[in-house]
C-alpha cells in the first residue's frame, strides 16, 4: 500500500474543515487517514462507464413550498442557545 | 409478569380495557431505569418527574374520553439526535452537550398525536458515527447480555435500553446500519424504513442522502406498528415520499409459501462468524418449512460498498457538520481572537476523535482534485449497487443475511482500528445505499450467551414483503433470552 | 497632458464581467417560511431552517424559481431542464449552515444576452448563467471605524439570511466603466418590468461584482483581472471601474505587474482598494444538496411562465416608435427608465396623445424634478391629472402658455388641472363676440401696425395678436383672435 496522504495533506484538510491537529495528533491521523483512504480507492477497479451518479435513491422531482408566510421566532427563541448574544445580534470575534 | 416485560401492544390493549393506568406503567419503568441504568447507561437524558408529570397528563386524556392510540402511554426512548422542544438534544457530543432543541422533530409531532410517553433521550455514537457506542461524550452503553460488551451502534442507547427493559420501544437512527446492527447485537427487532419513508425533519443530519429514523422494539408487530405511527408524508421534508402509509400491522403472521428470497452471496463472506452463519442458515431451513423458496443470488458489486459508503457517507456529513461552529448554538471556545481561531478551536474541542476523522475523511473527498476519483466515482458504484438490488428483486421477495458479521464484541477490542470498526457494518450499508427497508431480528443465541440477528431486505417501499418474513421467522425460531441483569 | 493621456489609454482595451446578485421580493426566504423583512429588529425573522439548527431541511420556494425562469426568459437565456441546487461549501460567521445552497453546473438558465443601448451602438452583452442561491445574514463591525479590519468584535443579524438571491453572470463582453453602468440601468429596468425585485440601490437589493483587466489592443494575452465587490450603485460602479481601469495601466504603463485581487471602491476616496490578495484558490467542495431534490423544469411550466411576461423594455421602445410614432430618441427615453414608461402608459390610459404626453414628460416635468431631485412618481402630479392637462389642450379650452402654468401649480400642489382653471380664472375665450370687441379696441390703437399689415409685412399680425392676449391676460384663444383679425383687414 502506497502512501496516499501525508502530513501536509492533512494540515491543508483540516484547515478546509476549520479543525485543527496537535503535532502529537497528526502523526496518528495522517496513518488512520491514509489507511481508511487506502482502503475506500477499492472503488476506482469498479468499471462505471456509461453510468451515471445517484445523487438521490428515490425519483422524486419538483417538491417546492407554496410562497407563504410562516411564524418566525422571537428574538428570545432566536438566541436561546447562543453562546455569546448582545441586543442586535450573535457576537462573534474579530473577523480574520 | 411484571408490567415491563409486555410489549407495546400488550400494554396498549391493557389501557384500553383500562386495566393499567400509564402511570403504573410509568413508575414500572422508572423502577427499572433506577436498578439497571448504572450498568447500562442508556440515557443521555432522563428525568423521573418529567415522566411521571406526562404519564399523569395521558391518564388524565384517557379520563376524558380521548382515543387511545396504538403509542397513547407507551414508553419510548428517543435517540438524541432527534430534536425534542425544550429537551436537551446532544447527538452524544460535546458540541452540543448544552443545546436544548428549539422544535420538535416531525417523527416527535406524530408521536405526540398519539400522546405517547417520552421516557427519556438515548445515548449514542457521537452524531451517529459509530458501530459500538463508544463514541459518546456521554460514557459507553453496556450491552444488557454481557455488560462487558458493547451494545453495537449507533443506536446503541435505542437498542440497550428496549433489551434491558429500560423502555418498551425506542427510535433510532439508520444511516448504515446503526439500527439493525445494535439490534442484533441486543437481540431485538430493528427496522430501518424505505428512504423517504419517515420524514428527517428534526433529525440532526449524519449523511443526507443515507439517514432514515426507524424503530426498535421487542418483537415485529410492535416495529409494524410503530413504523406506521411515524411514516408518511412532510411538506417540511423535501425528499419524503409521498404515498399512503399501508396497515404494516396487517402483514404479519401471514402465509409466506411461494415467497421467493434471495440470499445475497456477497453477504455470506468469511468474515461472517460461523454461529452467525449457521444460526442464519437454520431460520432459512425454517421458512423454506414454512413454503418459502431460497436461493443463493449474486450482487457482485455489494464488495463495493463499504467503500462506497466511506466515501459518501463522510462527503456528506463533512457538510452537514460545518453548521457547528460556535456562533449560534453549542460549545464555543471562548477564549479565541479571532473568528478562524474560535471555529478551529470550537470544533477541534467540541467534536470526539472519530466525527473529527470522518469531516477530514469526507473534506477530503470533496476537495478540488479528488472529487471525481472519489465522490463522483462513489455515487457511480453506488448507481451500480442500486442495479444489482433491482435486479435481484426482479426475481426475489426479500433477500436474507447475517445482520452483523459477529455477535457484540468486547469494549475496547476495536476502538483502535477504525477500519477494523467499519467492517462491522458491512452487511447493513449496501441497504442505505440502495434506500431499501430492512429489519433485523434475533435468530438465536451464540454459545457464549450474545444474541444473533438475521436481516431481511426488501425492495423499495416493500416493508410487506419484509415484515411478513419478519414475523414468520420470529414465530418459527426460537431461542431463549438471559440477560445478566 | 490630458489628450496625451487619452492617446495612451486608447492603446489598452478594458475587458469587463459583471456578477450581479439580485434580491427577489417574495413574500418569504428561499428555503424556509420566514418573511422577508428589510430594517426589522435584528434577529427576529428567523427559523430553525434560516438560522440552521441542527436537523432543519430547507424546501424550495416555488415563487422563487418561477422569479428566476422569468429573469433568464427575458435575458434569452435557455432554461435548463435539468437545475440542481449545489452546496458552496465555506466558513463565514453570516452563513448559518456554513455552506451556502446555490446553484453550480445546472443553473436555471444558460446561455443569453442583453443588448444594451449605448445611443451611437447597441453592446451585446453575453449571460453565461442565471442562478437562484440564497443570501447570507448581516454583520456589523464594531469598533472605531465600523470597518472590518479594525473591529473588535462582529455582530451577526440573520434576518437577511436566506432571501432568495439570483445571480445573473456575464460574459467579459463589457468594453468601458460607461458601457457597465449602462447594462446595469438596462437589466434593472428589466428586472422591475418584470416585477420581481424591488431593484433597491440603498437597500442592497441589487448590487454587482466587477472583474476587469486590461489588455493592449495589439495583444491576444488576457490582462490579469481584479475583482471589485458589491457595488451597489451605478456611480459607484462607473466611479470603481474608472478608477480600477486607470489603475491597471498606471501598473501596466510604469513596466509593473497587476496582482489579482480582491478589491473594494471606497465612496469616500474614490479609489479601490484591497480586500483580500487571491493567493489561494477556494475550494468550495460543491456537490449536490442531498436535502432537496432536482428541479424538472418542462415546456409546459415554462410556457405558462411566459404568459406572465409583460412587455419587456426593448419590446415596448419599438411599439413606441412603430404605432405611438414618437422619434427613436424619445422612444429609447420613453421605454429604457420602468418608472417613465409606466407613467408615461398610465397617462396614455386616461387622454391617448402620445406624443403631447412625451413631450411633457421629457420637457417640463423632466425640468422640475430633475432640479429638486425626485422622481416622477414622487412629485405631485398623477398621470390622471397629466392626461387632464393633455386633454385640456387638445381640446382647446387652454393654450399652451397658461398649460405651462397651470403645470407649473400642479406640480406645486398636486391640484388637478380642472379645478386650477375655475379658481384661478383661466379658461381660454373663445367666444368669437367677445373677441371681437377687444380685437376692435387693439386695431383702433395700433394703427402703425394695420398699416404694415396692408403693406404687406404680414408679421405685423403677431404684434397685435400678442396685444390681445396681453390684454385677455393670456386667455385669449389665440388662433381664433388670428382669424378674426385676418377677416378685419382685409
Ligand atoms: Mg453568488
Ligand atoms: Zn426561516
Amino acid at each position: 500500500m502506497g502512501k496516499i496522504i501525508n502530513k501536509k495533506d492533512i494540515k491543508h484538510i483540516a484547515k478546509l474543515a476549520e479543525l485543527k491537529y496537535s503535532d502529537a495528533e497528526i502523526d496518528k491521523i495522517t496513518d488512520q487517514l491514509d489507511k481508511i483512504i487506502n482502503h475506500i480507492t477499492k472503488i476506482g477497479q469498479a468499471d462505471t462507464s456509461n453510468i451515471v451518479p445517484t445523487s438521490h435513491v428515490l425519483e422524486i422531482t419538483n417538491v417546492y413550498r407554496e410562497d407563504k408566510v410562516r411564524i418566525s421566532f422571537t428574538r428570545e427563541e432566536s438566541f436561546k442557545n447562543a453562546p455569546l448574544e448582545d441586543e442586535d445580534g450573535f457576537k462573534v470575534p474579530k473577523i480574520d | 409478569m411484571s408490567l415491563i416485560n409486555l410489549g407495546a401492544y400488550e400494554l396498549n390493549e391493557l389501557i384500553k380495557k383500562k386495566e393499567i393506568s400509564v402511570f403504573e406503567i410509568a413508575k414500572a419503568y422508572v423502577q427499572r431505569i433506577d436498578e439497571v441504568e448504572n450498568d447500562i447507561n442508556a440515557f443521555i437524558s432522563f428525568d423521573n418527574d418529567l415522566v411521571f408529570s406526562r404519564a399523569r397528563e395521558i391518564d388524565k386524556y384517557i379520563k376524558d374520553g380521548n382515543d387511545i392510540l396504538d403509542f397513547t402511554g407507551i414508553p419510548i426512548a428517543i435517540k438524541d439526535n432527534v430534536c425534542t422542544k425544550g429537551i436537551k438534544t446532544t447527538c452524544a457530543s460535546k458540541m452540543l452537550s448544552n443545546y436544548v432543541a428549539v422544535y420538535d422533530a416531525t417523527v416527535i409531532n406524530k408521536l405526540n398525536r398519539h400522546r405517547f410517553l417520552m421516557i427519556g433521550k438515548a445515548n449514542m455514537d457521537e452524531f451517529a458515527m459509530g458501530s459500538s457506542n463508544e463514541n459518546s461524550a456521554f460514557g459507553v452503553v453496556r450491552n444488557p447480555w454481557n455488560l462487558d460488551c458493547v451494545p453495537g451502534g449507533s443506536s446503541g442507547g435505542p437498542a440497550a435500553s428496549v433489551a434491558a427493559f429500560e423502555t418498551a420501544c425506542s427510535l433510532g437512527s439508520d444511516t448504515g446500519g446503526s439500527i439493525r446492527q445494535p439490534a442484533s447485537l441486543c437481540g431485538i427487532v430493528g427496522l430501518k424504513p424505505t428512504y423517504g419513508r419517515v420524514s428527517r425533519y428534526g433529525l440532526v443530519a449524519f449523511a443526507s442522502s443515507l439517514d432514515q429514523i426507524g424503530p426498535l422494539t421487542r418483537n415485529v408487530k410492535d416495529s409494524a406498528a410503530l413504523l406506521e405511527a411515524i411514516a408518511g408524508y412532510d411538506e417540511y421534508d423535501s425528499t419524503s415520499i409521498n404515498t399512503d402509509v399501508p396497515n404494516y400491522k396487517s402483514f404479519l403472521n401471514t402465509d409466506i409459501k411461494g415467497m421467493r428470497i434471495g440470499i445475497p452471496k456477497e453477504l455470506m463472506i468469511k468474515e461472517i462468524d460461523c454461529e452467525v452463519k449457521s444460526s442464519v442458515n437454520n431460520a432459512l431451513r425454517m421458512l423454506e418449512k414454512s413454503g418459502a423458496i431460497v436461493e443463493e443470488v449474486s450482487l457482485p458489486n455489494l464488495e463495493y460498498a463499504l467503500s462506497v459508503f466511506y466515501v459518501i457517507a463522510p462527503s456528506e456529513a463533512s457538510s452537514n457538520l460545518s453548521r457547528f461552529d460556535g456562533v449560534r448554538y453549542g460549545y464555543r471556545n471562548t477564549k479565541s481572537r479571532t473568528i478562524r481561531e474560535m471555529y478551529k478551536k470550537t470544533r477541534a474541542e467540541g467534536f470526539g476523535p472519530e466525527v473529527k476523522r470522518r469531516i477530514m475523511i469526507g473534506t477530503y473527498c470533496l476537495s478540488s482534485g479528488y472529487y471525481d476519483a472519489y465522490y463522483d466515482k462513489a455515487k457511480r458504484v453506488r448507481t451500480l449497487i442500486i442495479n444489482d438490488f433491482k435486479k435481484a428483486f426482479l426475481e426475489y421477495d426479500v433477500l436474507i443475511s447475517p445482520t452483523s458479521p459477529t455477535t457484540a464484541f468486547k469494549i475496547g477490542d476495536r476502538a483502535d482500528d477504525p477500519l477494523t470498526m467499519y467492517l462491522s457494518d458491512v452487511c447493513t450499508i449496501p441497504v442505505n445505499l440502495a434506500g431499501i427497508p430492512a429489519i433485523s431480528l434475533p435468530c438465536g443465541v451464540s454459545k457464549n450467551n450474545l444474541p444473533i440477528g438475521i436481516q431481511v431486505i426488501g425492495d423499495i417501499l416493500r416493508e410487506d414483503n419484509v415484515l411478513k418474513i419478519a414475523s414468520a421467522i420470529e414465530s418459527e425460531v426460537k431461542w431463549k433470552m438471559n440477560l445478566q441483569i | 497632458m490630458e489628450n496625451e493621456f487619452a492617446d495612451i489609454k486608447n492603446e489598452y482595451e478594458t475587458v469587463i464581467g459583471l456578477e450581479t446578485h439580485v434580491e427577489l421580493s417574495t413574500e418569504t426566504k428561499m428555503f424556509c417560511g420566514c418573511k422577508l423583512s428589510f430594517g426589522a429588529q435584528p434577529n427576529t425573522y428567523t427559523c430553525p431552517i434560516c438560522l440552521g439548527h441542527p436537523g432543519s431541511l430547507p424546501v424550495i420556494n416555488k415563487k422563487a424559481i418561477e422569479n428566476a425562469i422569468k429573469i433568464a426568459l427575458a435575458l434569452n437565456c435557455n432554461i435548463c431542464e435539468n437545475a440542481v441546487f449545489h452546496r458552496k461549501n465555506y466558513f463565514y460567521p453570516d452563513m448559518p449552515k456554513n455552506y451556502q445552497i446555490s446553484q453550480f453546473d445546472m443553473p436555471v438558465g444558460i446561455n443569453g444576452y442583453i443588448d444594451v443601448d449605448m445611443g451611437s451602438y447597441v453592446r451585446k452583452v453575453r449571460v453565461t448563467r442565471v442562478h437562484v442561491e440564497e443570501d447570507t445574514g448581516k454583520l456589523i463591525h464594531i469598533g472605531s471605524t465600523g470597518r472590518i479590519s479594525e473591529a473588535d468584535y462582529s455582530i451577526v443579524d440573520f434576518n437577511r439570511a436566506g432571501t432568495p438571491l439570483i445571480e445573473i453572470v456575464t460574459m467579459p463582453d463589457i468594453k468601458s466603466p460607461d458601457e457597465a453602468k449602462q447594462y446595469m440601468i438596462t437589466l434593472r429596468n428589466i428586472l422591475l418590468t418584470l416585477d420581481v425585485s424591488d431593484c433597491s440601490m440603498e437597500e442592497g437589493s441589487i448590487r454587482s461584482d466587477a472583474n476587469v483587466s486590461v489588455k493592449l489592443i495589439s495583444s491576444d494575452k488576457l490582462g490579469t483581472r481584479t475583482e471589485i465587490k458589491n457595488l451597489n450603485s451605478f456611480r459607484f460602479l462607473q466611479r470603481g471601474l474608472e478608477y480600477e481601469v486607470d489603475r491597471h495601466i498606471d501598473i501596466i504603463k510604469s513596466g509593473g505587474k497587476v496582482i489579482q485581487q480582491t478589491r473594494h471602491y471606497d465612496n469616500k476616496t474614490q479609489t479601490t482598494m484591497v480586500l483580500r490578495e487571491k493567493e489561494e484558490a477556494h475550494d468550495y467542495r460543491y456537490f449536490p444538496d442531498p436535502d432537496l431534490v432536482p428541479m424538472k423544469i418542462k415546456e409546459d411550466w415554462i410556457n405558462k411562465i411566459k404568459d406572465t411576461i409583460p412587455e419587456l423594455p426593448s419590446a415596448k421602445e419599438k411599439r413606441y416608435k412603430d404605432f405611438l410614432g414618437l422619434s427613436d430618441y424619445d422612444s429609447s427615453f420613453m421605454a429604457n427608465d420602468f418608472e417613465i414608461s409606466s407613467y408615461f402608459e398610465e397617462v396614455l390610459k386616461h387622454h391617448d396623445n402620445a406624443k403631447a404626453a412625451c413631450n411633457w414628460i421629457m420637457g417640463d416635468f423632466s425640468a422640475f424634478i430633475n432640479k429638486d431631485g425626485i422622481t416622477l412618481r414622487q412629485s405631485k402630479i398623477t398621470p390622471e391629472n397629466l392626461a387632464g392637462l393633455i386633454k385640456m389642450i387638445d381640446s382647446k379650452e387652454i393654450n399652451g402658455k397658461i398649460a405651462k402654468l397651470v403645470f407649473e401649480e400642479m406640480y406645486n400642489t398636486g391640484k388637478n388641472p380642472t379645478d386650477i382653471i375655475l379658481e384661478k380664472g383661466l379658461k381660454q375665450i373663445n367666444d368669437t363676440e367677445k373677441l371681437e370687441k377687444i380685437i376692435d379696441e387693439v386695431i383702433l390703437k395700433n394703427p402703425d401696425a394695420v398699416s404694415q399689415y396692408k403693406s404687406g409685412k404680414s408679421k405685423a399680425i403677431s404684434y397685435l395678436v400678442g396685444q390681445v392676449m396681453a390684454k385677455t391676460h393670456g386667455k385669449a384663444n389665440p388662433q381664433i383672435v388670428n382669424e378674426i383679425i385676418i377677416k378685419k383687414l382685409s
